[in-house]
């Protein structure tokens, strides 16, 4: 038997397909609301494309997105539905902010120490769900869940404190400059106020990801674990300590994802009043990038670039969730690309048999 | 024809014409014949993939045919799914039981056709009918007690009531003795003579000769998909019927030389242990296995084999007991540590533990040695050395397809996946092997190439400890046979000197102190 | 002692206010857990059902009208997901998740291109809202007014635990729902149509959680804003888990919730010394508590998530 492999085996196809149907979705939505879909998708993407300072902004919104998408991603080699990110996500910025108003050290090195915490407080937020998990047996998914509405209230009650609190507003103090991760050099050239080191991070981030899941001897544990629990432990690999460290791993990265956004855009915190969903949109960037670190970055970048694109959609009376509909109809078809996949191997395979039969009438 | 044979040779129950089943490219079933009488027990006989299962499932409106034809007692039918099948009177026992394992027996049996009264499933009188079947055929259940907890036995016979209580006349088993005792295959054979004696066929796919003669009144062969030949069972002997399966001639007998054994490699003493559920299941058990001999544990499914074979291999914990491998103790220790202690292991379940079946041939080839020297420095995996070692082995165990190096383990065959585990643990080539049921689901062919590596490690002067439900393949492979009933070692034989009806006493529990 | 009992309805009547939707959400997931589809998008289905359902109330002016309107949008969600799940065999997460991001986003895009590009929908007056009980028997902030007075959809869908605990464990439905969620081969060799039941069940958990939303924006507050539901589906879903997959087990769960919400409002009503947002955590903390010392883990059915594709 001769494999030869065709883009119809892969996944990349059905993504832009996907990509394609959810725009195409989208669409048939605004004509159905009066509204014109050219022009919403024409300053969607110029939006994003027409000024080089609105492209380095895409990419500047990307960054958090692809570390919490690279989070839930890495919770996925070991079979984990990291839908805890959020609470990650927030614990992470919290400990970077305090790290930043409070914190007294020489520019570069305090960002470094408030990314540190951030990792930390992430990574505890995290591993406390794996702990009940491998000592309790408790579902991760609840007590994720629980955990991510505990650290929002933790972050409004942190801010709503009187010494973190700013006098005139609901949120924190200003972090110092030099926790800042804005860089000010770079301004001028861009036209952009808030650009920051966050993508190159996020970037480091997903190759380092990539090299380990692939690479290494911790990578082949964690593939094993995700894969065949049992068949791990067979091999001696200990289930327990893999799911420990690579829930903590993830957390890590969500908390990162957390010091990224906070100490390069707002370099505050100021109180929710709802879940802002860095996490949650996390699930949306992995499953896009096709749980692939590498496949991360770029699904963050188009999901930043939509939500960045998506704020300007008021200029022109769009819903800027048409932006949510498009990414879920997305998701949605890359979730069904399996019956595709089926539909486009059984068209092939019956090509292939009527040749077939074809061959043999001749020779018969 | 037999003596006490009920078949009715007047009535024809089945008749499959010519039947054609396609997947793809590949053809499974090519123009079979089958017919079956009233009250007739037919046997299917057939390799392990020679497409008895897929004629089973055309029969039972799983799979649909390409071509041929069906009749159900003299009628032409065509068979759209087993909801038909099951109105035109034919029931099928599953090979792998189809068990709803929380809910109870009589749950189990009655689920698809539940009787009702108003609104409420009616269990009440769904046992009191479920009590009748089981009293009229001889198969003894406890309608109210939950799958999970009951034996393998009487799960069967759940199997059975299930298709008995739909009104079946035409039964299919498949399979149905892989997992039974001794004792228990006869009572499903007088099971089976109830069964014909009131009219019902029985189509009996299996392929133990043994049972074929004792059971069947006739037999059909199937080979690599073609029909071969359907035959009075009084009319041939088991080596004819061997040799119409496979196609060649067959020596069933494994080429073994006597060799003296040398000092003890694995010493078991007084082990105890509980089941998950925290129930006894190893009770003081004592086992010895010395360099340069295989000993064959004997026994029937439940009685302590797969823990005895966890906690060997660390997956699992003991209560109490001493356990050491050339006077290395290994009592409860990691898995990882009982490895490099000197055990290697071929278990049970190869699609559950033996292999990652999402990993390639060449990951699976390192599962226990990812992180030794010759595949990894410094945490970074090696994938060239990795590559050439899982090559030579891909050569020397005859893996197939070849190259097949990256290929994910889901896309072997189970044949070929077990040579993959064969040939990682004969390679890691430890001081004690322990094998669990090697050959479960695997044709001759392959068989024969699993008893060849365990006799080969043995003749290297290794200690192997064979733990096998097939009490034949205990009996050709063992130097030493020691027989397992409720946790602890019933009795112990020699190889050489053992007999299949003395080997089934111990296995049921009863001693042989007289003789 | 007056006071007390006052109190105490008044806990009670936040108990009551707020476990509905979780429950009515928990019951949906539980027909679709149990049935062996993991249903992550019930978050999703409430937010549809929540807009759909003030929408309903606002055209037609009957919160019946509404509630009901809103469990049929949750289903139309449903149907979604059980295209996606049984019919294409999908991965149940990845469904669910885009179920999550549809649904709020269609939700929000209707409610905007309909409201004149406001993100909440007009404000329902009382009478367009769920009706409560005995109006005007009971003196306005007595017991009985707090607790036997509140929306009769509060005791509607307490009845529904007993009702679908009957169908679950005493109906042929409820034995083949179950039997799907441990082991669809064996339903299918008997001539139980897994796909049918599947169906049924997402179907049902739609709608379930299409009812919870809209108790959401018809009873607890009276309109439709992005932040009605935010997270309700997740505690729905963490409620079943802690109820182990039953009814009865989500029940209570949805319970231990309310309770603690019920507990929250009145101390931080009170004028409590400790900070609202600590009150807020003390559901979720008290879950984590619980599951610790007495709940530890539970069976998920045993073909939970597992696509179930058949043979041809």
């Amino acid at each position: 038997m001769k494999s030869k492999t065709s883009i119809w085996d892969g996944n990349f196809i059905y993504v832009i397909i996907a990509i394609v149907v959810g725009f195409l979705v989208g669409a048939i939505l605004l004509v159905s609301a009066g509204i014109d879909p050219g022009l919403t998708y024409s300053t969607l993407f110029q939006g994003v494309f027409s000024e080089p300072k609105y492209i380095v902004y895409s990419f500047v919104y990307a960054a958090p997105y692809i570390m919490t998408g690279l989070s839930v991603a890495f919770s996925f080699k070991t079979g984990v539905f990291n839908i805890g990110a959020e609470g990650q996500f927030v614990v992470g910025s919290l400990a970077a902010v305090l790290v930043g108003i409070f914190g007294n050290m020489p520019p570069v090195i305090h960002a470094i120490v408030c990314f540190i915490a951030a990792a930390a407080a992430g990574a505890a937020w995290g591993a406390i769900v794996g702990l009940m998990k491998i000592k309790r047996g408790i579902n991760e998914v609840l007590s994720y869940i629980m955990f991510n509405w505990i650290a929002y209230y933790l972050s409004n009650y942190v801010v709503m404190h009187s010494g973190v609190k700013a006098k005139s507003i609901e949120a924190t103090k200003d972090i110092k400059d030099s926790a800042s991760t804005v860089i000010q050099g770079l301004i001028p050239a861009t036209g952009c106020p808030k650009v920051n080191s966050g993508f190159f991070i996020a970037t480091i981030a997903a190759i380092v990801l990539w090299f380990v899941i692939k690479k290494t001897t911790f990578g082949y544990q964690l593939r094993a674990v995700g894969l065949s629990k049992t068949a791990s432990e067979y091999g001696g690999i200990s289930s327990s300590k893999i799911f420990m460290v690579s829930m903590a791993l993830s957390g890590m990265l969500a908390g990162i994802g957390g010091a990224i956004q906070t100490l390069g855009m707002a370099g505050r915190i100021s109180q929710f009043s709802g879940q802002e969903s860095f996490g949650f949109d996390g699930i949306t960037v992995a499953l896009i990038g096709g749980t692939n670190p590498i496949g991360c970055i770029f699904a963050g970048l188009f999901y930043g670039a939509m939500k960045y694109g998506g704020n300007k959609l008021t200029l022109v009376n769009a819903p800027k969730e048409i932006v949510n509909i498009i990414m879920g109809t997305i998701i949605f078809f890359i979730a069904i690309s399996l019956l595709l996949k089926r539909i486009i191997k059984g068209v092939q395979q019956k090509k292939l048999d009527k040749a077939k039969e074809l061959t043999a009438a001749k020779e018969a | 024809m037999k003596k006490d044979s009920n078949a009715d040779m007047s009535v024809e129950a089945i008749r499959m014409k010519g039947i054609v089943k396609r997947f793809g490219n590949f053809t499974a079933n090519d123009h079979i014949n089958l017919t079956v009488h009233k009250g007739e027990v037919h046997a299917i006989l057939g390799e392990n993939g020679a497409g008895k299962s897929t004629l089973m499932n055309v029969l039972y409106g799983i799979y649909q045919p390409n071509e041929g034809s069906i009749e159900i007692d003299g009628k032409p039918v065509k068979i759209n799914g087993p909801e038909e099948a099951i109105k035109l009177g034919i029931g099928m026992v599953h090979q792998h039981f189809m068990l709803i394992q929380p809910f109870t027996v009589t749950e189990n049996i009655i689920l698809g056709s539940e009787p009702r009264k108003g609104l409420v499933v009616d269990k009440a009188s769904a046992r009191e009918k479920i009590m009748e079947l089981s009293e009229r055929y001889g198969l003894k259940v406890d309608p109210d007690a939950k799958v999970e907890d009951i034996s393998v036995g009487m799960q069967q016979r759940v199997e059975i009531l299930k298709v008995l209580y739909r009104g079946a006349r035409h039964l299919i088993l498949d399979e149905p003795t892989s997992s039974l005792t001794p004792q228990e295959i006869t009572e499903l054979m007088e099971i089976i003579k109830n069964l014909t004696k009131d009219g019902k066929s029985v189509i009996l796919i299996t392929h133990k000769l043994k049972e074929i003669t004792e059971a069947a009144d006739f037999c059909t062969i199937i080979r690599q998909g073609k029909y071969i030949d359907t035959v009075e069972v009084d009319q041939v002997d088991e080596n004819r019927l061997a040799e119409m399966m496979v196609g060649r001639n067959v020596e069933f007998k494994v080429d073994k030389k006597e060799q003296a054994p040398g000092e003890v490699v694995l010493d078991v003493e007084n082990l105890r242990a509980k089941d998950y559920r925290g129930v006894d299941i190893l009770n003081g058990l004592n086992l010895k296995v010395h360099k340069g001999e295989i000993v064959g544990l004997a026994g029937v499914d439940g009685n302590g084999q797969s823990e005895l074979v966890e906690i060997l291999t660390g997956l699992m914990k003991a209560e109490s007991g001493k356990i050491t491998v050339e006077g290395k103790d290994i009592f409860n220790k990691k898995p990882k540590e009982i490895f490099d202690d000197g055990v290697s292991s071929i278990p049970e379940d190869r699609q559950k533990h033996g292999l990652v079946m999402d990993f390639t041939v060449a990951e699976n080839m390192i599962l226990q040695n990812y992180d030794k020297p010759q595949f990894s420095k410094h945490g970074i995996l090696n994938r060239s050395a990795i590559s050439k070692f899982t090559n030579q082995l891909i050569d020397k165990f005859d893996i197939r397809p070849r190259g097949c190096e990256n290929r994910l383990a889901r896309q072997l065959s189970g044949g070929n996946q077990q040579k993959v585990i064969i040939a990682r643990e004969v390679t890691n080539d430890k001081e004690l092997l322990i094998a669990m049921n090697p050959t479960r689901g695997l044709d001759v062919g392959a068989i024969e190439f699993v008893h060849k590596y365990l006799v080969e490690q043995r003749n290297k002067g290794r200690a192997v400890l064979l733990v096998s439900f097939e009490l034949d393949e205990i009996m050709s492979l063992s130097d030493r046979i020691d027989v397992i009933f409720d946790g602890k070692i019933e009795g112990s034989v020699k190889g050489s000197e053992a007999d299949e009806k003395q080997l089934g006493i111990m296995m049921a529990g009863g001693k042989i102190d007289e003789k | 002692m007056n006071g007390f009992v006052n109190v105490f309805g008044l806990i009670l009547n936040g108990m009551l206010i707020s476990t509905p939707p979780l429950l009515l959400a928990a019951l949906g997931s539980v027909f679709s857990e149990k049935s062996g589809v993991v249903n992550i998008g019930i978050e999703g289905m409430m937010t549809i059902g929540a807009y759909v359902g003030a929408v309903g109330a606002y055209f037609t002016h009957n919160g019946w009208v509404g509630f009901l309107l809103g469990g049929i949008a949750g289903m139309i969600f449903g149907l979604l997901h059980a295209f996606a799940c049984v019919t294409c065999g999908a991965d149940q997460t990845i469904a669910g998740t885009a179920i999550n991001f549809i649904g709020p986003g269609l939700a929000l895009f209707l409610c905007k291109s309909m409201f004149d590009n406001s993100s909440d929908t007009p404000s329902l007056p009382t009478e367009y809202k769920l009706p409560k009980l005995f109006n005007g028997v009971f003196k306005s902030g007595s017991f009985g007014y707090n607790v036997l007075g509140t929306y009769s959809a509060v005791w509607l869908s307490f009845i529904l635990v007993a009702v679908i605990w009957f169908v679950f464990y005493k109906t042929r439905f409820g034995m083949r729902l179950r039997a799907a969620g441990e082991h669809p081969e064996a339903c299918e060799t008997l001539g139980v149509n897994v796909f049918k039941v599947r169906y049924a069940c997402v179907l049902l958990s739609g709608f379930l959680a299409g009812l919870g939303g809209a108790f959401v924006t018809l009873a607890t507050v009276s309109q439709f804003r992005p932040t009605v539901i935010v997270g309700q589906g997740f505690i729905a879903i963490a409620a079943v888990i802690f109820g182990k997959f039953t009814p009865q087990g989500a029940f209570l769960g949805c319970l231990l919730f309310g309770l603690c919400n019920g507990l929250k409002s009145v101390l931080s009503a009170m004028g409590s010394s400790v900070s609202p947002n600590i009150l807020s955590m003390i559901p979720y903390v008290v879950t984590i508590l619980v599951l610790i010392l007495f709940v530890g883990s539970g069976r998920v059915p045993a073909a939970n998530g597992k696509p179930y594709i058949k043979s041809k």
